[in-house]
């Protein structure tokens, strides 16, 4: 018991001194860029200060927040049909042989196609849509999910399935408790560089066709030369998805492993 | 007495496995014809390599490629013959509850009953929200032993399920396998090396040959079952078998302890 505690108290010590250096980090790197702004001393490089200011400013009197939530929702939509369908092409994939040997090709073209293309492409077919705005992000980062989650489908381990077929489980009680399980991990490594980089895309997708987000108030303030508000704009949206991994992500990650030792 | 309706009947001529390119493939099974009545505990005895395992597949309805025909009498509903599967692993989820392992094989309605009757049954009330990694492994196997009767099989297939246990762990949970097939009759088709092992649990000793496997010999055990428990009665008929299928003396090599 008392070994227990201890071991408790050593670990939470870890985690504290751990969010101390994170924490140590950033200030460190606020320090840096506040010191140089003021040695330039040009409207180029704003200090850190002013940009805070801007970034408070914009929220509370601005339409920044209005901004930043179409743009949450398009990363939203987007992230979860890539990663819905992705998955859904990487367990088949990695499940049969010859669809793997048929569609591989196809992966590797959509793997190296440059996003911008994409997009492009999205936008002359299908108009400038919110449709085809989402559907060119999810295109991007469905092939990136199919290659992570295809590699999971092929370490499945055959005992279970087994296990599952001779007490006859059912295809939806063997998915969701056998396999999806088993896939975990790599659901988690395809969702963390998913979300990093449908977020990026998003930005841009927006900056090509759409008339609100933070990409196209990002385009507008490029156009203005306001580097002020650029950054305001694209820290306000970095410190969202990094509290989506903290708040959503890693507590399911951890919920999904406590079966663990 | 055990009814004359076989529960299981299993004509295999042959099952074959593919093995690397060019080379011939190998020969499991052939000619192997069994038949095991309702309510009837059969040991399959053979030594290791023989096919056991795959037999208890082929009936499982795991694997269907093969020639023959396996027959499962239906339940007395009409509706097909249950099959429970303990494994050499015990095959739990490492990530459900132990609770969880048993209910996901029950239809939800019962589940929640019938697991807590079944955990009771084989000594391990307290087990229900531990996860399979924190058990040890003889509460592993009580656990697959639990969520195989826990569906109530017509046919229960046990492949070695009591291999790589220490002597105390193996002689409770044959007690405990004894003890859930008199409250919960059934009919169990139990593969074993060990002759002792199978002379102490089943009404019939069924030996095969090694590969390609089949039956050599078919043993009914008459010693009555409260009686068993002399070493000396089972050592003394375990010779008998062992003088009678020289066949087996490599299998019974695997078991005797050195000395």
């Amino acid at each position: 018991m008392s070994l227990a505690t201890a071991a408790q108290r050593a670990s939470s010590w870890v985690v504290a001194s751990s969010l101390m250096q994170r924490i140590g980090s950033v200030v460190l790197f606020i320090l840096v860029w506040q010191v140089a702004a003021d040695a330039i001393h040009s409207r180029l490089l704003p200090s850190a200060s002013a940009v805070f200011v801007v970034l408070i400013e914009e929220s509370l009197h601005g339409p920044l927040l209005f901004h930043l939530g179409i743009t949450l929702a398009r990363v939203a939509a987007a992230f979860v049909v890539a990663m819905i369908i992705g998955t859904a092409i990487g367990i088949v994939m990695g499940r049969s042989q010859t669809l793997d040997a048929l569609f591989d090709s196809w992966l590797v073209l959509l793997l190296n196609l440059p996003a911008l293309v994409i997009i492009v492409l999205a936008y002359v077919w299908f108009g400038l849509t919110e449709a085809a705005a989402i559907g060119a992000v999810a295109v991007n980062k469905i092939p990136n999910t199919a290659v992570t989650l295809r590699e999971g489908a092929r370490t499945l381990d055959r005992n279970y399935s087994d296990m599952a077929a001779s007490f006859h489980l059912g295809r939806w009680r063997t998915l969701r408790h056998v396999i999806m399980p088993q896939l975990y991990p790599y659901v988690f490594a395809a969702a963390r560089s998913g979300l990093a980089l449908v977020w990026k895309i998003v930005l841009i997708v927006e900056l090509l066709g759409r008339s609100n987000g933070v990409g196209f108030e990002i385009q507008l303030y490029f156009q203005q030369f306001d580097v002020t508000r650029i950054l305001a704009y694209s820290i306000a949206f970095m410190v969202v998805i990094q509290v989506i991994e903290w708040a959503i992500f890693q507590p399911l990650e951890r919920r999904a492993g406590r079966w663990r030792p | 007495m055990a009814p004359v309706t076989p529960a299981l009947s299993a004509k295999i001529r042959e099952k074959r496995y593919a093995r690397a390119r060019g080379t011939k493939p190998h020969l499991a099974l052939e000619g192997l014809s069994l038949a095991v009545a309702a309510g009837e505990f059969v040991a399959l005895v053979g030594p290791s390599g023989c096919g056991k395992t795959t037999l208890l597949n082929i009936v499982a309805g795991l694997d269907q490629d093969f020639a023959g025909e396996v027959q499962l009498a239906p339940r007395p509903d009409g509706h097909p013959a249950r099959v429970g599967y303990v494994f050499q692993e015990p095959r739990l989820l490492p990530w459900r509850t132990v609770y969880e392992n048993i209910a996901l094989v029950l239809p939800p309605h019962r589940a929640d009953a019938t697991v807590k009757d079944m955990l009771r049954a084989v000594g391990l009330p307290n087990a229900r929200d531990l996860y399979p990694p924190q058990l040890s492994v003889g509460m592993s196997r009580r656990v697959a032993i639990a969520r195989a009767f826990a569906i109530q099989p017509d046919l229960l297939l046990m492949d070695e399920p009591f291999v790589s246990l220490d002597h105390d762990t193996v002689e409770q949970l044959r007690e405990l396998l004894l003890k859930l097939w008199h409250a919960r009759p059934t009919t169990v088709l139990f593969v074993t090396h060990d002759i002792r092992e199978a002379l102490v649990l089943a009404d019939r000793l069924v030996l095969l040959s090694g590969a390609p496997g089949h039956v050599v010999a078919d043993v009914p055990v008459s010693l009555a079952r409260d009686l068993r428990h002399s070493g000396a009665e089972i050592e003394r008929l375990r010779d008998e078998i062992l003088r009678r299928h020289r066949e087996l003396i490599g299998a019974a090599a695997a078991t005797t302890p050195v000395e």
